[in-house]
C-alpha cells in the first residue's frame, strides 16, 4: 500500500492526519470509528480502557495515545480486535457492580451500549462483588462507585474544563477507586456543581444528577435509538463547552 | 500532544513527599486524614494527590499498625513457607494476632509483602522496616518472646540482622577495584564527547532486563532540548528473586555514584536521584555515608575535582513498596511525589522525564558498568560477552540449589553452566528474569543468558524435582494481581482473573475450561496492556502451559465444576453455629 506523506491507512482506507494528531484523532476526523470508552475528544487522552487497541504491524497500541505517523498501516475493525474489546468490556462489567435493569443510566450508558455494539451476550467472567462506597452527600449529585469503570473522564473533565480538580483515582490494582478532592473526601464538601462537565461526562451510572430520574423514558434514550458508533463519531468536548 | 502531566513537583522545602509521609507514619504508626491534609498544605498539592499516594504504596497505612510491624516476604525463595511449615501463621498464633490486623492493644501487626530481596538468605521478614533473615521455627519463637516482652528491636541479637553478600563468581565488574574519582578524571581528560563514544562503542545495554543501548540513551538525552537534565538510578530492584543490587549498593556504591556523575557530565545534568526501594531502606545510612565521603573528596557538589563548570549532586529517594516503580516512567512519577502509574510513552524519559525534562534512568549495574568502561575503555568491556551482549551479567541465584548467591558471568553463559556452578543437579526448571521472565525446562538448559537468547534483569530461580510448580504459579499470579497498578483494564482485571483460575486449579476444582480461559486472558493481558508489567504478567502461565502443561492438567475435574464452592462459603457459618458440620451439599 502506498501512503503519501501525511496519511495513514486504517483497514485499508487511506486517511489524512495533521502533525500532533493521534490515530484516534485522525480516525474520528475521517469518521472512522475506533471503539472507545475512556476517550473524549477535547480532553487529554488517558489510554486506560484499552478498547481502542489497534494493530500496527505486529504491535498493539491504544489509538487514543498513539501518534499518527506517515505510512502506518493500521488494523482496527478485525474479528480478533473486536473479540479482545468484547473481553475488555466484559472485564469491566464483572469488576464493578452493574445493575443495568435498575440503573438510571440504562439506555444512556456507554458501557452497556458498547456491550451491545460488540455483541456481548453474557458477562463471561466471574463477578468480583467488590464493596465500593456510595457518596450521596451532595444535594444534587450522586456518586455510586459500584458502577465506576475508572475511566478517569470525570477527573480530566473537572481538571481541564471545569478548572476544579474535584476527582482523583486512588488505590492500586483492583483496589483503585475514585476519590473526591475535599478535606472530608465527601462530594458535598467539594466545589462540584451540576453544570460541570464532570457531572455529565460519566459514561456509566457512577455520577448521576439527582432528581432527574427517568425524565426520558426507557426506550427513548440515546443508545435505544443510536449505536455507540453513531454517537462516538459526533462527540466533541469543545462543542460541549460551547453549549455550556 | 497536550502534556498530560502538567503538575510541577511539589514544594520540596520540607523534603520529599514520600519521606514526609514516612516520617509522619513513624510518629503516628499510620497516616491519618489529618496528616494527609497537613502534608497537602505543606507541599501545596491537592489533598487528593496525597491521599492517592498514601493508598497506592503498600508501606503506607491508613489504619494504625502495631508498634512492632512485621512483614514476611512471600517470595518463592525468601518467603515464609518452609517445607511444610508456614512461619507467618506460626508467629501470628504465638502472638495471638490475626494476619493483616493490628492486635487490639496495638503491640503487633503481621502481614506479608512481595519479595524483600533476601532470596539467598532463606525465609526473611522486615520488622519495622529492617530485614531479619534465616528464619526457622526456633527463631520465630524467639522473635515472639521479644515482642511479647516489648524488647526494642535495637536490642534484638545483631546476628539476626546480618546480611551476607556471598559472591561465588566474579567477572568484569566484581573482580575490578574501583578508585574514587578515576572515571570522572578520565572523562574530564578526554571530554564528554569521547567518553560518550566509549560508552557507545562498548555496546553496554541496560542491565534491568529491557536491554536498551545505554550510550544511545545518553546521547538522546544529551541532544534533547530542555532547561536542565537529570540522571536517575533505578535501585527499585523489585523483581522477585533479584538481590544483586543489594550487593552493589552495599559494596560498590562509590562506583555507582561515579557512574551517575559520568552520565551527568555527558548529558549535562546537575542533579541525580537514586530511587531506592523501600525494602532496602536499611541501606540508607550506608549510602548517605558514601555520599558524604564523596562530598568530602570533592566528587560531588560544586566544581567537581576542580572542574570549572561541572557541578553535580545526588539525592536518595526511598520508595514505599510498589513493584511497578521499577518501570522507569512510573519511577519518575513516584519521584515527583505521585502514585507510580506508568506514563504514556512516547514521549520517553530521555526527552520528557523528571519534571518533563530530559532524563536518563539506568539500572544500578548499568551505571557501575559505565563507570568502569570510562576508566578501562570499551575494548576492555567488549573483551567478554557475545556479539550483541557485550560485558558481563550479575545474576542473583536462589531456590533449590546448594550455593545461592551472586554470580557474575560473561554474557553467553549457558543456563546449565550456572546450574552446575550453584550446585543444582537435577533441576526441574528455572525461572529466569523473575515472575515477569521466562519459565525454562531442562530441555532448554543449553540456552545462553544474553539479550539475544534468554534475557534477565538478574533473577535466577531454581526449582528442583520436588518443587510444586503449581504452587509457584499461584505465587506469581498473586504477585501480579497485587502489584498491578490498576491503570489499564487488561492488567487490572486480567491479573485478578488469572489468579482466580490458577487458584481454582490448585484447589482441585479446575476443569479444561479453566485452561482455555487462562490462555485467552493471558494473551489479552500480554498483548493489550499499557506497560511492561502487563506485557509480562502472564508469561509464567503461558510458559507453564506450553512447557509444563501437566502442572495444570494433572488434577482437573472431568465434569463441570461450579466456580462457587458452597462448602467453603458455608464454612464460617458452620463454625460459628457449630451445626451442620457434617452436612455435605452437592
Amino acid at each position: 500500500m502506498q501512503a503519501s506523506q501525511n496519511t495513514i491507512t486504517i483497514d485499508g482506507r487511506e486517511i489524512p492526519f495533521t502533525a500532533g494528531q493521534t490515530i484516534m484523532d485522525a480516525a474520528l476526523a475521517a469518521e472512522v470509528y475506533i471503539p472507545h470508552l475512556c476517550h473524549y475528544p477535547g480532553l487529554p487522552p488517558s489510554g486506560n480502557c484499552r478498547l481502542c487497541v489497534v494493530e500496527i504491524g505486529n504491535r498493539s497500541a491504544a489509538a487514543c495515545i498513539t501518534q499518527a505517523a506517515a505510512g502506518q498501516e493500521i488494523r482496527n475493525n478485525t474479528s480478533e480486535l473486536n473479540a479482545a474489546r468484547k473481553a475488555l468490556t466484559q472485564m469491566l462489567f464483572v469488576e464493578g457492580n452493574h445493575i443495568c435493569p435498575s440503573c438510571e443510566k440504562t439506555g444512556n450508558c456507554k458501557l452497556q451500549a458498547m456491550g451491545y455494539y460488540l455483541g456481548m451476550l453474557e458477562d463471561h467472567f466471574p463477578y468480583f462483588y467488590q464493596r465500593r462506597e456510595t457518596d450521596a452527600s451532595h444535594p444534587d449529585i450522586l456518586l455510586d462507585r459500584s458502577r465506576c469503570i475508572l475511566c478517569d473522564l470525570c477527573v480530566r473533565a473537572s481538571r481541564e474544563v471545569d478548572g476544579k480538580n474535584v476527582f482523583a483515582i486512588a488505590g492500586r490494582g483492583t483496589e483503585a477507586h475514585l476519590i473526591v478532592n475535599s478535606p472530608t473526601g465527601k462530594l458535598a464538601d467539594s466545589t462540584m456543581e451540576t453544570t460541570d462537565l464532570a457531572a455529565t461526562i460519566c459514561p456509566v451510572g457512577a455520577i448521576l444528577i439527582k432528581e432527574q430520574g427517568y425524565r426520558v423514558p426507557i426506550g427513548q434514550r440515546i443508545y435505544d435509538q443510536h449505536t455507540i458508533r453513531d454517537i462516538g463519531l459526533q462527540e466533541h468536548a469543545t462543542k460541549k463547552q460551547e453549549e455550556k | 500532544m497536550a502534556n498530560p502531566y502538567p503538575h510541577k513537583y511539589p514544594d520540596s522545602r520540607s523534603g520529599h513527599l514520600l519521606h514526609r509521609l514516612y516520617a509522619l507514619q513513624e510518629q503516628f504508626l499510620h497516616i491519618s486524614p489529618e496528616s494527609v491534609q497537613q502534608v497537602a498544605a505543606e507541599f501545596n498539592v491537592p489533598v487528593s494527590q496525597v491521599a492517592s499516594v498514601v493508598e497506592f504504596y503498600s508501606f503506607f497505612y491508613t489504619q494504625p499498625r502495631g508498634r512492632f510491624h512485621i512483614l514476611f516476604s512471600n517470595c518463592t525463595s525468601c518467603g515464609y513457607l518452609l517445607q511444610e511449615q508456614n512461619l507467618m501463621l506460626m508467629l501470628c498464633q504465638q502472638l495471638q494476632v490475626t494476619l493483616g490486623k493490628t492486635r487490639q492493644d496495638g503491640l503487633i501487626s503481621i502481614d506479608e509483602t512481595s519479595c524483600i530481596g533476601m532470596c539467598d538468605h532463606g525465609a526473611s521478614l522486615l520488622v519495622n522496616g529492617v530485614p531479619i533473615t534465616g528464619l526457622n521455627p526456633d527463631r520465630i519463637a524467639q522473635i515472639a518472646r521479644r515482642i511479647a516482652t516489648e524488647t526494642p528491636v535495637a536490642d534484638w541479637p545483631t546476628e539476626w540482622f546480618a546480611v551476607h553478600d556471598t559472591v561465588h563468581q566474579r567477572n568484569l565488574l566484581l573482580a575490578e577495584q574501583f578508585v574514587s574519582g578515576s572515571a570522572l578524571q578520565r572523562a574530564f581528560d578526554q571530554g564528554a564527547e569521547s567518553t560518550l563514544t566509549a560508552i557507545l562503542q562498548s555496546g553496554l545495554r541496560g542491565r534491568g532486563g529491557a536491554g536498551f543501548d545505554t550510550g544511545k540513551k545518553w546521547q538522546f538525552c544529551r541532544e534533547a532540548p530542555g532547561e536542565t537534565r537529570y540522571v536517575v538510578c533505578n535501585a527499585d530492584e523489585g523483581e522477585p528473586g533479584t538481590f544483586k543490587d543489594r550487593l552493589l549498593l552495599h559494596d560498590h556504591a562509590d562506583a555507582l555514584f561515579e557512574g551517575m556523575a559520568v552520565c551527568a557530565f555527558i548529558i549535562g545534568a546537575e542533579k541525580g536521584f537514586v530511587y531506592l526501594r523501600g525494602e532496602y531502606r536499611y541501606l540508607l545510612p550506608h549510602l548517605h555515608a558514601a555520599l558524604k565521603g564523596r562530598r568530602k573528596q570533592g566528587l560531588l557538589e560544586q566544581h567537581i575535582l576542580g572542574h570549572a563548570h561541572f557541578h553535580f549532586d545526588i539525592e536518595i529517594v526511598v520508595g514505599a513498596g510498589a513493584y511497578i516503580c521499577g518501570e522507569e516512567s512510573a519511577l519518575i512519577e513516584s519521584l515527583e511525589g505521585k502514585p507510580g502509574i506508568p506514563r504514556i510513552r512516547p514521549p520517553f524519559p530521555v526527552t520528557h522525564g523528571y519534571l518533563n525534562q530530559p532524563t536518563v534512568v539506568n539500572n544500578v549495574e548499568t551505571l557501575i558498568a559505565a563507570a568502569h568502561i570510562t576508566v578501562h575503555g570499551s575494548a576492555w568491556f567488549k573483551s567478554v560477552g557475545t556479539e550483541k551482549s557485550s560485558g558481563s551479567k550479575i545474576l542473583s541465584v536462589s531456590g533449590d540449589c546448594q550455593l545461592p548467591g551472586i554470580y557474575e558471568y560473561p554474557f553467553g553463559v549457558t543456563i546449565q553452566q550456572v546450574l552446575d556452578d550453584c550446585g543444582a543437579q537435577n533441576a526441574r526448571a528455572v525461572q529466569i528474569g523473575g515472575p515477569a521472565g521466562r519459565l525454562i525446562g531442562a530441555a532448554d538448559f543449553h540456552h545462553a543468558i544474553s539479550f539475544e537468547d534468554v534475557s534477565t534483569g538478574g533473577s535466577f530461580l531454581v526449582f528442583g524435582q520436588q518443587r510444586d510448580l503449581l504452587a509457584i504459579h499461584c505465587n506469581f499470579a498473586h504477585f501480579f494481581a497485587h502489584e498491578s497498578c490498576g491503570f489499564c483494564v487488561p492488567c487490572r482485571v486480567g491479573t485478578q482473573l488469572l489468579k482466580c483460575h490458577v487458584d481454582k486449579i490448585a484447589n482441585g476444582r479446575g476443569t479444561a475450561q479453566d485452561i482455555a480461559e487462562m490462555k485467552q486472558i493471558g494473551q489479552l493481558i500480554e498483548r493489550h496492556s499499557h506497560c511492561g508489567l502487563g506485557h509480562t504478567a502472564a508469561n509464567h502461565v503461558l510458559d507453564g502451559l506450553q512447557h509444563f502443561p501437566q502442572t495444570f492438567t494433572a488434577n482437573l475435574q472431568q465434569h463441570f465444576t461450579a466456580r462457587f464452592d458452597l462448602d467453603q462459603a458455608l464454612e464460617d457459618a458452620r463454625q460459628i453455629t457449630q451445626r451442620d458440620a457434617a452436612a455435605h451439599l452437592d
